[in-house]
């Protein structure tokens, strides 16, 4: 879901930037001095992780590829605050160095896959405490759910930010970028219980951390 | 030095972009809406290039530029995340 510089107008591209620039100053002041020993090298694991996974695109109906966004499980395992940075960090490179999404729309693609996929992500998993059952499955479910949410609010971001841009009218792009992104979503839900099991089953001390 | 659980996940990040090659060439949602709803045309290049399209420029096999470019960024990111979760670290 990178945007390219064309598909949003300047003032969308501008706002995004500043917006974008103002979550990631909050987001360093929220997690200052709050880092924990294990939660160091967790971050940098996820920051390679989410890149790594972010270059398998897998194939979804109708020619058409998605791939994960891994916001979601950066802010169940590390709350929302540490994962608009790690997901800046990401974007950031793939902006600069791999010419993935345009470097005058880092920001609304920051805002979309950083910080609107990061909160939903994060108070949807954290809502699923609320659901009947054990811990565990629980768990899992909720991550699940917060990972496909997670995919399809940062597609519907997408779509407005398209439309007030005067590409394409939100009639046109809301049902389309929130249909295709609903299908992506199951995959980005599919990763993030398989991430998460894998973590219960090893070091499930690190999914603990939150709840702190 | 003792191997930690971290020491696995980055292996495990790196194998993953071993499998870069794998991965579908099909356009990306964004993409296919864009070009379904016909404004696939409004996007434009790149200011700057540095490794556009996560191929390493100068290597002539196709899968391997993929898979030296997906091993770089993923060890850039693990070094990136490392030191700003480091220099947020809580102080003793």
């Amino acid at each position: 879901m990178h945007i390219p510089d064309g598909f949003v107008s300047a003032p969308v591209a501008t706002v995004g930037l500043v917006v974008a620039a103002g979550c990631v100053a909050g987001a360093v002041k929220a997690t200052n001095k709050k880092m924990g020993e294990k939660q160091v090298p967790l971050m940098g694991v996820l920051a390679a992780f989410i890149f790594a996974a972010q270059m398998l695109n897998f194939p979804i109906a109708g020619g058409t590829s998605g791939h994960l966004i891994g916001a979601a499980l950066a802010a169940i395992l590390l709350g929302p605050g540490a994962a608009v940075l790690i997901m800046t960090c990401v974007l950031a490179v793939q902006c600069l160095v791999f010419q993935d999404g345009g470097l005058f729309a880092l920001g609304v693609n920051i805002f979309n896959m950083g910080i609107v996929a990061s909160f939903v992500g994060y108070y949807v998993y954290r809502g699923g405490a609320f659901l009947p059952g054990g811990r565990k499955g629980v768990a899992l479910v909720s991550g699940g759910l917060a990972a496909w949410l997670s995919v399809v609010a940062a597609s519907v971001a997408c779509a407005v930010e398209l439309a007030i841009s005067g590409t394409v009218p939100l009639g046109v792009a809301l049902p389309a970028m929130a249909g295709v992104h609903a299908l992506i979503g199951v995959g980005e839900g599919a990763i993030t219980v398989a991430v998460l099991s894998l973590i219960m089953a090893t070091r499930a001390d690190l999914l603990e951390m939150q709840k702190a | 030095m003792k191997f930690k659980w971290w020491h696995g996940a980055l292996i495990f990040a790196l194998f993953l972009a071993l499998l870069a090659p794998l991965a579908s060439s099909s356009p990306d949602g964004l993409e296919r809406v864009a070009e379904v709803k016909g404004f696939i045309e409004t996007a434009q290049g790149a200011v700057f290039e540095v490794i556009p399209d996560y191929v390493m420029p100068g290597v002539g096999n196709n899968a391997g530029a993929t898979i030296l470019a997906g091993l770089l960024g993923t060890l850039i990111l693990f070094g990136i995340g490392y030191g700003l979760a480091q220099a947020l670290r809580a102080k003793r």
